[in-house]
C-alpha cells in the first residue's frame, strides 16, 4: 500500500495532533516490539501517592500496582466510552505478569504527564525508532516520553487502545513486573532467578518448594532494576490473551451504579447546574440580551453572557434550562456565505469543476490513468454525495467545573484529559499544574469527545461564578452547535478493458483529513490510479467522527467498485475477489463470507444481498447485508461480516465492536443528516435526527480469522465502514436503483 | 411537597412539581442511574417504573408520582442485593459498550418480561424499540431477554472454547 501514499505527512513532528493521532494508527505494523513500555527509570515514587495511596498498596511500576490481599490492579492510560479498552488492556498486562485474573481490577490512569502514551506519539512521529537495539532503548523512550507530555498525547481513538499501549506499554509493564517480582523473591530465597517460576499471581521455587504470593515480594520489586525489553509470550504461551474474558466494567454498568461525567458527584460540594445557549451560526456572537423575565424564574442564580454562549446558572438543571429558553437573546451576522444545504454543495462542486481531471492535490497516483481512460472499452463515471452527520453520543456534553483558591477541577467525560487541561489553561489562565481533571466512563463519544469546547465553557463558567458547576447541554444544542463529520461531494471514473476488468480508476473529493490513503482502493491492485482532492472549506467545524474519512470514503470506493463489477456484467463478490490476487488477507475474508452469507444461492422473492470490503485502522472487514425490498422501501434482514484483524485479544469484546460498527454505519446510511438552514444545523433532537432502533436492525453475525499475531488491528471503527456500501449495493440488487446519496430513507419515503 | 415511595423507601420532597422526575431522581435525591438522554420522550434512557409501569421520566412531572410508587435501576435488585434474571443475562450476554442507555433498556425488558415470560421477536421489537442505544447493542439486548427468559442458552455456555 505504501507505494500509493503520499509520504509527506509521515514523519513530521508539526502535524502530530489529535487528528494526527487518528492517522497514526494505521502505521501500527511490523514485528512485535518490545522495550519500548515502561519508562527509563522507575519513577514510582512520584506516582504512590497519585495511584496508590490506599493501605497496603504498593506500585511495582507505573502501571502495575499489588496490594496485601494480593489483588493485582492495571493502570490503564486509555478512556473507557464502550470499546471495553479498561478490560482487554487489563487482560494483556494480566497474561504476561502471569496474574490470576479473577484477582485482577482495572483503574483508569489519572491525568498526569507520566500516563501519556508515549508510543503512539511515537510511532507517528518516528516510526523507524520502533526497531532500535535495546542498549539504546532507554533514551528513545525517554525521548518520546517527552514528546508525549510536550503535546498532552493521552488520547483514546483511532481504534489504538489495544494495536499501540496494549501492545508496546501493557504488555511490557506486565513482563517487566514479573521479572521484578522474580528478581526480589530470588533474592531473599537466595537462588538463581532463573528457578523460579510465576503462576495465578503466585511465585514458587519448586527445588526448595517454596512459594509465595506477589503481595508478599511486590514493595522489594519495585526496587528491582527494570528491563526495557522483557521477553514477552508467544502466542502459544497466552493464557489470557485471545481469551473472550468478560468485561470487568459490565457490572456496574447493568446495576446503575457505573459513573459517567454527568454523574460528578465530588464530595463536599454543593453543584449548581448551568444550561447554556450557543450561537445558531458557527462562529458568531451575542450582541444584546434580554435576561429579566428569565431573572424572576425560581431556582434561577445567575444569568452570565459569556460573549459566545449564554449561561443561567441555577439549582438545578431543569430550572436553569426553562429560564434559558425566556430569555431574549440577538446574535451577531454570520460572515459565511453558506446559508443552506444546497450552498455548501454549490462550493464543493465548484471545488471539483475548478480542479478538472488534473488539478488539486495527489493523493495516490499509479501508472497512467488518462491513457487509460483514454484507451478503454467501457468508461463509467459517478458522483457521489454525504452529509453533515453529528456524533450523538448518548451522553449529552456536559463538564462539572469548580475553580476556587487558584486551583481548578473539572470532572468530565473526555478522550484527551491532557489536552483538556491545556485547553482550560488557556481559557481561564491558570497554570496547568494547578488544573486537575476527573475523567470517569464515557457514555460514548465517537470522536465527538476529542474536543474541548464543552470543558472550557465550563471552566470559564465556574470561574465567573465561583460555584461548583454542572454544566449540561441539551440533546438539541448537542446536536445543533457541536462538531461534525463533514459532508462530501466525489465525482469517480473508471476504465474497464474489454474482459470487464478494471484498468484504470480515479477519483476527485473535497475532503482530506484521516487516515491519510482512506480514499485509496489499493488492496485491489488497479494499474492505473488517480485520486485527487480538491479542498474545499467547510461550513460546519470538522470532528474525527468514528472511522472518520473511511466513513465517506467506504461508501463511494465500495458502491463505485459496485457499479464496475454490474457494468463488467459480474457478480460483484466474484468481481472483487479477481481483483485482490496481490492481497491474500483480503481474499480469504470476501470468500469466508461468501461462505458465511450463502451468497450465491438464488434471492428469495424481493430480497437482495450486497457485499462490500473496507480495510481500516489495520483491520479488514467485509459484510454483506440482505434486503427485503417487498414493502417499497428496505427492511434490513440480515448481516454477516468477517474481520480479519491479525490477533484477536478479546473475540467477543471485538465482535461487540463490530456489531456496534455495523449499527452506526447503517444508522448514518438509514437517517443520519444535518442540514443547513440559514446558516445552523437543522435537525436537533431524536425526533428528526433518527437512530435505528430495535425492530430496524438486522440480525449481525460476525466471524474473525486469524491470519497472524502481527499486527495487531483496532475494533471501534473498522465495523462500520463497509456497512453503508454493502447496503446500498444490496438495494441495487434488489430494485436496479443506484443510490449515490445519503441518507437512505428519505429517498424511499 | 410531594410524597411518593422511592425504591420502596417513602419520600417527601419540596421541588416544583413540573419539575420532571428524572431530574427530582438525579439532583434532589442523588440517584444518578437514571439517565438524561434527549429530554423528550424520544430515546428511553430515563426510563423509571411508575407503580410497576414504565415511563419516560424525563417528561413525567413530579406531579404524577404523588402518592405512588417509583423505581430506579437502584431499586430492581433483591432485598440482598441479588440481581435480577436480566440483569444477569445483561452481563452474561456482555451486553453494554458505553452503557449509558442500559438503565432504560432493563428497566423497558423487566417491565417486558414480567408482562410476558416468553416475549417473540416481535413483542420484543415492540416493548424496546422506544430505547435508543447508540453503541449499537440492540442484538445482544434481544439475546439476552431471551436468555432472562430461559429462552436461549446463556453466552457463556455457548462459547465455552474462547473462554
Ligand atoms: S431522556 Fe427521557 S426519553 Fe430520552
Ligand atoms: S451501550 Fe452505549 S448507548 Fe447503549
Amino acid at each position: 500500500m505504501s507505494d500509493l501514499n503520499s509520504k509527506k505527512e509521515r514523519g513530521s513532528l508539526a502535524k502530530w495532533s489529535r487528528r494526527g493521532f487518528i492517522g497514526a494508527g494505521v502505521l501500527a505494523g511490523g514485528g512485535l516490539l518490545i522495550g519500548i513500555g515502561v519508562r527509563p527509570g522507575n519513577p514510582v515514587d512520584a506516582l504512590r501517592p497519585k495511584v496508590a495511596a490506599g493501605a497496603g498498596e504498593q506500585l511495582v511500576n507505573s502501571w502495575v500496582k499489588i496490594d496485601a490481599d494480593n489483588i493485582v490492579t492495571a493502570i490503564v492510560p486509555h478512556c473507557e466510552m464502550g470499546q471495553g479498552a479498561h478490560s482487554v488492556l487489563a487482560q494483556m498486562l494480566a497474561d504476561e505478569l502471569d496474574a490470576a485474573w479473577e484477582d485482577v481490577r482495572v483503574m483508569q490512569a489519572p491525568a498526569d504527564g507520566s500516563y501519556v502514551v508515549s508510543d503512539t506519539a511515537r510511532m507517528f512521529v518516528a516510526p523507524f525508532t520502533m526497531n532500535a537495539a535495546a542498549w539504546i532503548e532507554p533514551t528513545w523512550d525517554g525521548l518520546f516520553t517527552q514528546i508525549g507530555r510536550f503535546t498532552d498525547a493521552m488520547i483514546t481513538g483511532g481504534s489504538s487502545s489495544i494495536r499501540s499501549t496494549g501492545q508496546y506499554q501493557m504488555r511490557i509493564a506486565g513482563a517487566a513486573a514479573r521479572q521484578m517480582l522474580k528478581g526480589a523473591a530470588a533474592e531473599e530465597w537466595g537462588v538463581p532467578t532463573s528457578q523460579i517460576t510465576t503462576r495465578d499471581s503466585t511465585l514458587f521455587h519448586e527445588q526448595s518448594g517454596r512459594s509465595a504470593p506477589y503481595s508478599r515480594f511486590a514493595a522489594a520489586a519495585a526496587e528491582q532494576p527494570m528491563d526495557h525489553t522483557p521477553q514477552l509470550k508467544s502466542p502459544a504461551e497466552y493464557r489470557l490473551m485471545g481469551k473472550s474474558k468478560a468485561r470487568t466494567d459490565i457490572p456496574a454498568k447493568v446495576d446503575g451504579t457505573a459513573q459517567f461525567g454527568i454523574d460528578a458527584a465530588p464530595e463536599g460540594l454543593d453543584l449548581s447546574y448551568a444550561a447554556v445557549v450557543r450561537p445558531p451560526v458557527n462562529g458568531t456572537s451575542v450582541t444584546s440580551m434580554n435576561a429579566e423575565r428569565a431573572m424572576q424564574m425560581p431556582g434561577v442564580l445567575q444569568i452570565l453572557n459569556m460573549g459566545d454562549f449564554v449561561a443561567v446558572v441555577g439549582d438545578s438543571y431543569w430550572e436553569a434550562q426553562q429560564a434559558l429558553g425566556a430569555i431574549d437573546i440577538e446574535w451577531s451576522e454570520a460572515e459565511s456565505p453558506t446559508r443552506s444545504t444546497e450552498d455548501q454543495f454549490v462550493a464543493f462542486a465548484a471545488a471539483l469543476d475548478e480542479a478538472g481531471d488534473d488539478g488539486g492535490d495527489e493523493v495516490a497516483a499509479k501508472g497512467d490513468a488518462t491513457s487509460a481512460f483514454a484507451d478503454a472499452d467501457t468508461l463509467i463515471e459517478a458522483e457521489y454525495r454525504v452529509p453533515y452527520l453529528a456524533h450523538a453520543p448518548m451522553e449529552p456534553v456536559n463538564c462539572t467545573a469548580l475553580v476556587k483558591d487558584g486551583k481548578c477541577d473539572v470532572w468530565t467525560s473526555t478522550q484527551v484529559p491532557l489536552m483538556a487541561r491545556t485547553a482550560i489553561e488557556k481559557a481561564i489562565g491558570l497554570p496547568k499544574d494547578d488544573i486537575t481533571v476527573h475523567h470517569p466512563y464515557l457514555g460514548g463519544a465517537f470522536g465527538r469527545r476529542l474536543e474541548n469546547d464543552y470543558v472550557t465553557m465550563a471552566a470559564r463558567i465556574a470561574k465567573a461564578t465561583g460555584y461548583p458547576v454542572k454544566m449540561i447541554w441539551s440533546r438539541e444544542e448537542d446536536t445543533q452547535k457541536g462538531v461534525y463529520r463533514p459532508a462530501d461531494l466525489s465525482r469517480h471514473k473508471a476504465a474497464l478493458g474489454a474482459d470487464g476488468k478494471l484498468v484504470g480508476y480515479a477519483s476527485i473529493f473535497t475532503q482530506r483529513h484521516d487516515p491519510a490513503e482512506a480514499s485509496v482502493p489499493a488492496m485491489y491492485n488497479i494499474p492505473n490510479t488517480s485520486v485527487r482532492v480538491a479542498a474545499s472549506d467547510l461550513h460546519l467545524p470538522f470532528a474525527a467522527w468514528r472511522s472518520v474519512d473511511h466513513s465517506q470514503q467506504g461508501w463511494f470506493v465500495e458502491s463505485f467498485i459496485d457499479e464496475a463489477a454490474h457494468a463488467a456484467g459480474k457478480d460483484p463478490l466474484e468481481y472483487r475477489l479477481a481483483m485482490l490476487g496481490n492481497s491474500p488477507r483480503h481474499a480469504a475474508v470476501l470468500r469466508k463470507v461468501a461462505e458465511m452469507s450463502d451468497w450465491s444461492a438464488p434471492a428469495a422473492q424481493d430480497t437482495a444481498k450486497g457485499v462490500a470490503i473496507v480495510e481500516s485502522f489495520g483491520t479488514i472487514v467485509a459484510e454483506v447485508i440482505e434486503v427485503d425490498m417487498a414493502a417499497g422501501k428496505p427492511k434490513m434482514t440480515n448481516c454477516w461480516a468477517v474481520c480479519d484483524a491479525g490477533f484477536i485479544m478479546n473475540p467477543d469484546g471485538f465482535r461487540n465492536q463490530i456489531e456496534g460498527g455495523i449499527v452506526f454505519g447503517l444508522t448514518a446510511a438509514m437517517y443520519g443528516e444535518i442540514d443547513l438552514v440559514d446558516g445552523a444545523a437543522k435537525q436537533s433532537n431524536f425526533h428528526d435526527y433518527k437512530m435505528l432502533r430495535m425492530n430496524e436492525v438486522p440480525a449481525i453475525e460476525v466471524a474473525i480469522i486469524n491470519s497472524g499475531d502481527i499486527p495487531v488491528g483496532g475494533a471501534g471503527e473498522p465495523g462500520l465502514p463497509p456497512a453503508a456500501p454493502a447496503l446500498t449495493n444490496a438495494i441495487f440488487a434488489a430494485t436496479g436503483r443506484r443510490l449515490r446519496e445519503l441518507p437512505i430513507a428519505k429517498q424511499f419515503a | 411537597m410531594t410524597s411518593f415511595t422511592l425504591n420502596g423507601q417513602p419520600v417527601t420532597i419540596d421541588a416544583d412539581p413540573a419539575m420532571p422526575i428524572l431530574w427530582v431522581v438525579r439532583e434532589k435525591l442523588g440517584l444518578s442511574g437514571t439517565k438524561f438522554g434527549c429530554g423528550i420522550a424520544q430515546c428511553g434512557a430515563c426510563t423509571v417504573h411508575l407503580d410497576g409501569e414504565p415511563v419516560r421520566s424525563c417528561s413525567t412531572p413530579l406531579a404524577q408520582a404523588e402518592g405512588r410508587e417509583v423505581t430506579t435501576i437502584e431499586g430492581i435488585a433483591g432485598p440482598d442485593g441479588e440481581l435480577t434474571k436480566i440483569q444477569q443475562a445483561w452481563i452474561s450476554e456482555q451486553v453494554p459498550q458505553c452503557g449509558y442507555c442500559q438503565s432504560g433498556q432493563i428497566m423497558a425488558a423487566t417491565a417486558l418480561l414480567r408482562d410476558n415470560p416468553a416475549p417473540s421477536d416481535e413483542d420484543i421489537d415492540a416493548a424496546m424499540s422506544g430505547n435508543i442505544c447508540r453503541c449499537g447493542t440492540y442484538t445482544r439486548i434481544r439475546r439476552a431477554i431471551k436468555v432472562a427468559a430461559g429462552i436461549e442458552q446463556p453466552l457463556s455456555e455457548r462459547m465455552a472454547g474462547e473462554a
